[in-house]
This record gives C-alpha cells, structure tokens and sequence, in this order.
C-alpha cells in the first residue's frame, strides 16, 4: 500500500501544500488584499512600474500631437513596432486562457490556482495590445470608424479583410475574458465582502459581488455558465491568434503567405504567454509567501508545457526554411535567404534560434526544470525570443520583397522604443493594482483542492477503511488465544 | 416569533455533514430547502433534488443568435446595401464571413452564459433574509449551511425546527424575514 500510495503522489502531486483549512486558504489569500499593510515591495514596484508608464503617455501624446511619421515606420516596413509589439503582447495573452479554459476542460486540477493572475495577465496584455492599432491608425478618436455602424458617409467596412477578422476576434477576446475573469471573481468577491471591516471597502465589494450567497441553486448555474464559457473560450482563443496570423498569411508578401502561420503563431503565443506566467509567478509566490498554493509542481508543469510548445515552434522554424527552399519560388528561396545569412539582419534571425530553440532544450532536465530561478531566467529568454520572431517574420519580410528598387532598411526611432517599454509599465502597473485589490488566486476553486471538500472524501475513507480493517484483524486474530 | 421567520437554518462543519442532512431534509418531504456552501457542491444537487437548469439552451439560443446577426450584418452589407467585387469573388463569400461570424456566435453566447446565469439566479439581490443570521457571514468562508423555507407546504415551526434539530447540525437558527 506504501508503493500505491507513492506512485499515486508522483501521479497526482498535491496542488495545495500544508496543513490548509476551508478558513485557511480564505485568508491566506483574502488577507493580501484586506488585512495585511501593503508591504513595502509594493509600493517600490508599482512606483517604478508607474514612471516606465509614464513614457507611454509621453509617446502617445507627441504621437497625436505630430503623427505617426515619428515613428521609425517607413516604406517598404509599412508595419513594424506596432504590429509585432501588438502580436507579442497579444499572444501573451493567450496562456491565461488557455490556463483557465483549456485545461479546465482537461480537468487539470493544477491551473486552478494560478488561473486568476494568468487571466489578469490576459486582461493586461489584450489592453496593451489593443493600444497600438488604435494609434497605428494615425487618427485614434476615429477608431469607431473600424466598427460596422450606419453612418452618414454610407460606407462599411470590408469584412473579407483579415484586418477587419482582427477587429472583430481582438475585441470578442477582450470582451469574453473580462467576462470570465469577473465571473469568476464574483464568490471571491463575496468572500471579501463578508470579511471586510472597512466600511467603504465592505460597501464595493458588496457591489461588485452582486449579493451573492452561495446558494445550491446559484452554484449549480454557476458552475454551468462557467463550463460552457470554457467551452466557447476555447475555439475563441485558437480563433484569435489564427486571425492575427491571417493578417500575415492571408497577403502575398514572401515569408508571409504561409498555411501553417495559425498553428505555428498559436504554439508560439501560448510558448510566449507561460513565459510570461512564470515571469508573474515566480516573483509573486516568493513575496507573498505563497509557496504552498503556487507550489513546485505547478512551476515544473509551467516548464513542461513551454518545453512542449517551444518544440513545435523550433518545428516550425525548420520547416519555414524548408518551405521556401521546396517550393521553388525563386521570391520564397531569396527571403529565405535573406532571413537567415544573407540579409543584414541575419544577426536577429540567430539571436531568435539561440533564445527560442536552443535556451529551451535546458528543460529537458531536472535540474533546470525545478530551479526556480532558471525558470524565471528561461522565461526571460523566451519573452525576448518570441519578440524577435515577431521581429525577424515582419521586418525580413519586408525590407526586401519583389521590387529591388523599393528596399529599404528598417531602423525604429526613439518613440518606438519609448511606447513599447511604455506599455511594460503599463503592464505592471496595472498587475500591481490587480495583486492589492483583488484576490490573486481563486479562493472558491483552491477550496474545492482540499482533501476536505470532498464529499465522503472517497480516496481518503478508503485508505482509512483499509487501515481499520488491518487493525481490527491484528486485534483479533488468533481468536481463541 | 414565528411569523415573522423566512425559514430555518443548520449550520454544519463539513460537506459530507450537509450534504447527509439534506438527503434527509428531502425524504422527509420537504421541498422549499436550500444549501449554502461556500465552494459548489456536486453531490447538493442531487441531495436536494436541484433540477438542472435550462442555461445551456439560452446559451445555445444565444450563440445562434450570434452567428445569424453576423451572417445577417455581412449579407445586409456586401451583397444587399453595397457590393464591391474585389477579384472575383462572389458578392456573399462565405469563406471570409467565417471568422467575424464566428466571433459574433462567442460572443453572443458568453453575454448569455453571464448575464442569464445572474438572471435566473436573481442577482444582483443586496438583500436576503439569510444574511440577517450573523454566522451567515461564513458561509463565504468555510461553513455549511442548509436551511428549509417558511413557505415549504411541510413547514412547521416547532416541528421543522425540532427537525432540523436533530439533523446533528452545530447551531440552528431562525432566519429572519
């Protein structure tokens, strides 16, 4: 029994560690938030996280103020910082929601407690993302314009451009994860509320967690809204980055015009966001001494799925440049070429192999995959690596296309670099706000984690009803003694 | 005092606990019951006897909703109110309306998995007899509460409460109106 019970530990590793109660957990987490004094890392962090930001509010009012010509955007690179900072941050994005739904769906117990600052982190990073084509149009307060509305100039927008399926699949993305992510604040919300001795803080959350109960009833549809947004979060999230890879796909710049971009885009996103995720947590569970609810496992898990996801982008690297040698084309094989010896970017194009395919293949041991701290350093490595792909796929792609005599090199200006760290700080800036006024794990599910919520605890009257039985026979055997 | 009662309420420790109790709340005929938990229960549901809910078809009625306002909006714009032919195509290129289509069916549906799940469990409600009983406050916390209405046909105060007594609950309250 001692071997069954220890393989089933290295099968099914426990996600909360320690001596937790109902009552624990509750204030283990709730307190950050309501009781305990903001801790002093907090306010260095948000302050300094809130200066970066300050850069961006710099850089957007100059741009509005003299236009995008500031930016080192030119002709032939029609697209660049903007469009690969808004695919790097939006495929950040997607492993929140691929940690809240996918592997809800998986019933994979171990994304339930990192699931509410991954779907934050989404939340952030749609709200960074969603910056740059807006300003990209050059007049923002025009934006709507890109909304199909009746108007008096009697024009629509064209819906066969993938330009106008990112429009509709980034604010569907935004949208539905705002809505999963306060669904499922709302009995944490509750939570706080009852706990809260603050008269005005009592009064918001109240507000905010819409009078909730905990009745069976509400919980029953509850946990089926929750399911079913699962259910639908799922294709939208693979949906979203495939259109954002329609945007390249779809046109016929070499390089670009490619039918494995959604699948290869989509690895790499979910590749860049669990970079991200550790980033988050690693930090968060060491300054809020969370260890036992973000344990170990859930960091060596995080790893595998970025070794997982980081193959199939070194995969893809291979099989681009097979592509363009196989297909022929003499455009193909020249931005082949270009990209990877012959161009004078051929720098950034190794620099991306070295941190996306090389740095990764550490994880396939132990020893790298448990250290806390080369995991954050990996994640660095990563959240660099997926930049420059989005860097090497555009910029090689179009500084030199069919016309020789529109080749240009690409350089960004000072105001491309000021937006894009601009919107790190606004990143962290607003995760900062996240982790003081809101619950950073989901109370409610890391409940249902203890050995306690279940109902005649099945596995655990089992191993005792065992244990009795063995005892109840030593007592009493031989029985006429 | 018993006039003025919404119901009766057991406080219980654990999960197991309630759920027990209320298997025996609903064999003894009661049907206006209620349980408070403070993460869901699976096994409630079938103790107390909890229908499932109609929400999955709103959502589904929601998602077709969606995808025909997308189909619809696409028709009404490219082949009805102003063509333009770009390559060849056909005025209604289906291929193309896929994905805003598709966005519009998800989005749709996730407002009515949301909305109509507040909706049918009637929230927002600031006020509720149960939050009159002070050990209330733990069931968002910790603690198992089931309680039987004033309205159940069944309901008699001494009788229920002399019944939920002997449910082996830790406390046993009368809730307030």
């Amino acid at each position: 029994m001692q071997d069954a019970k220890e393989l089933k530990q290295k099968l099914h590793p426990a996600m909360v560690e320690g001596d937790h109660t109902f009552a624990s957990v509750s204030d283990k987490i709730g307190d950050v938030t309501l009781k305990r004094r903001t801790p002093f890392h907090w306010f260095i962090g948000f302050g300094l996280a809130f200066l970066v930001a300050q850069l961006l509010l710099f850089t957007i009012i100059w741009l509005v103020t003299k236009g995008i010509g500031i930016w080192g955007t030119n002709q032939p690179v029609g697209w660049a910082f903007p469009i690969i900072n808004f695919v790097w941050w939006i495929g950040i994005g997607h492993a929140g929601t691929l940690i809240s739904a996918i592997l809800l769906l998986l019933n994979q117990k171990w994304r339930t407690s990192i699931n509410r600052f991954a779907e934050a982190m989404t939340l952030f990073a749609v709200a960074c993302a969603g910056l740059y084509p807006v300003f990209h149009t050059g007049r923002p307060w025009l934006a709507y314009w890109l909304f199909p509305y009746p108007n008096t100039m009697g024009i629509w927008p064209q819906f066969r451009s993938p330009l106008m399926w990112d429009v509709f699949a980034v604010s569907t993305y935004a949208t539905v994860s705002l809505l999963f992510w306060y669904i499922g604040l709302i009995p944490d919300l509750a939570t706080l509320r009852d706990r809260a001795k603050n008269k005005f803080f009592k009064f918001v959350y109240s507000i905010f967690s819409w009078g909730w109960r905990g009745s069976a009833r509400h919980w029953h549809r509850y946990e089926l809204a929750y399911l079913i947004l699962a259910g639908i979060s799922t294709p939208l999230v693979l949906s979203v980055h495939s259109i954002v890879s329609f945007d390249f796909s779809v046109s016929q710049i070499p390089g670009w015009h490619a039918t494995f971009f959604p699948p290869y885009f989509v690895a790499g996103a979910i590749y860049a966001g669990f970079a991200m995720v550790l980033l988050l947590a690693i930090p968060l569970r060491r300054l809020y001494n969370m260890r036992d609810l973000i344990t170990d496992t859930h960091l060596i898990y995080m790893g595998k799925v970025m070794l997982a996801t980081g193959l199939i982008v070194a995969y893809a690297y291979v099989m681009e440049a097979y592509f363009g040698w196989y297909s022929g084309s003499q455009y193909e094989w020249f931005m082949i070429k270009n990209r990877i010896w012959d161009g004078p970017y051929w720098f950034f194009y190794w620099l991306l192999i070295l941190c996306n395919g090389l740095s990764i293949q550490l994880l396939w041991f132990k020893r790298f995959r448990e250290s806390e701290i080369w995991l954050f350093i990996l994640s660095i490595i990563v959240s660099i690596g997926m930049w420059l792909e989005r860097f090497v796929i555009i910029v090689t792609s179009l500084q030199r296309d069919y016309l020789p005599s529109s080749w240009a090199m690409y350089s960004p200006s000072v105001f491309d670099i000021t937006m894009f760290v601009g919107t790190l700080g606004f990143f962290f800036s607003l995760f900062y706000l996240f982790v003081r006024f809101v619950p950073v794990i989901s109370i409610f599910e890391v409940r249902t984690l203890l050995p306690q919520a279940n109902v005649h605890g099945r596995q655990q009257d089992f191993d005792e009803s065992v244990l009795e039985v063995e005892y109840t026979y030593d007592r009493t055997d031989p029985p006429n003694s | 005092m018993a006039d003025n009662i919404y119901g009766i309420m057991a406080e219980f420790d654990t999960p197991t606990e309630m759920v027990d109790a209320a298997r025996m709340v609903r064999d003894a005929g009661y049907t206006k019951t209620d349980a408070f938990s403070p993460f869901p229960l699976h096994e409630i549901d079938e103790a107390l006897g909890i229908k499932r809910s109609i929400l999955p078809y709103l959502i589904f009625a929601g998602g077709i909703t969606g995808l025909l306002t997308g189909l619809g909006l696409e028709y009404y714009v490219h082949v009805f109110d102003w063509q333009i032919i770009v390559g060849g195509r056909p005025a209604f290129s289906l291929p193309s309306f896929v994905p805003p289509a598709f966005e519009m069916t998800i989005l749709f549906s996730a407002f009515i998995a949301v909305f109509g799940m507040l909706f049918l469990n009637g929230l927002p409600s600031p006020y509720h007899p149960v939050f009159n009983v002070p050990r209330f406050a733990l069931a968002t916390r910790e603690k198992f509460f089931l309680i039987i209405e004033s309205t159940d046909p069944k309901y008699d105060y001494a009788e229920t409460r002399s019944f939920m007594e002997g449910l082996g609950a830790q406390e046993v309250f009368d809730v307030e109106e």
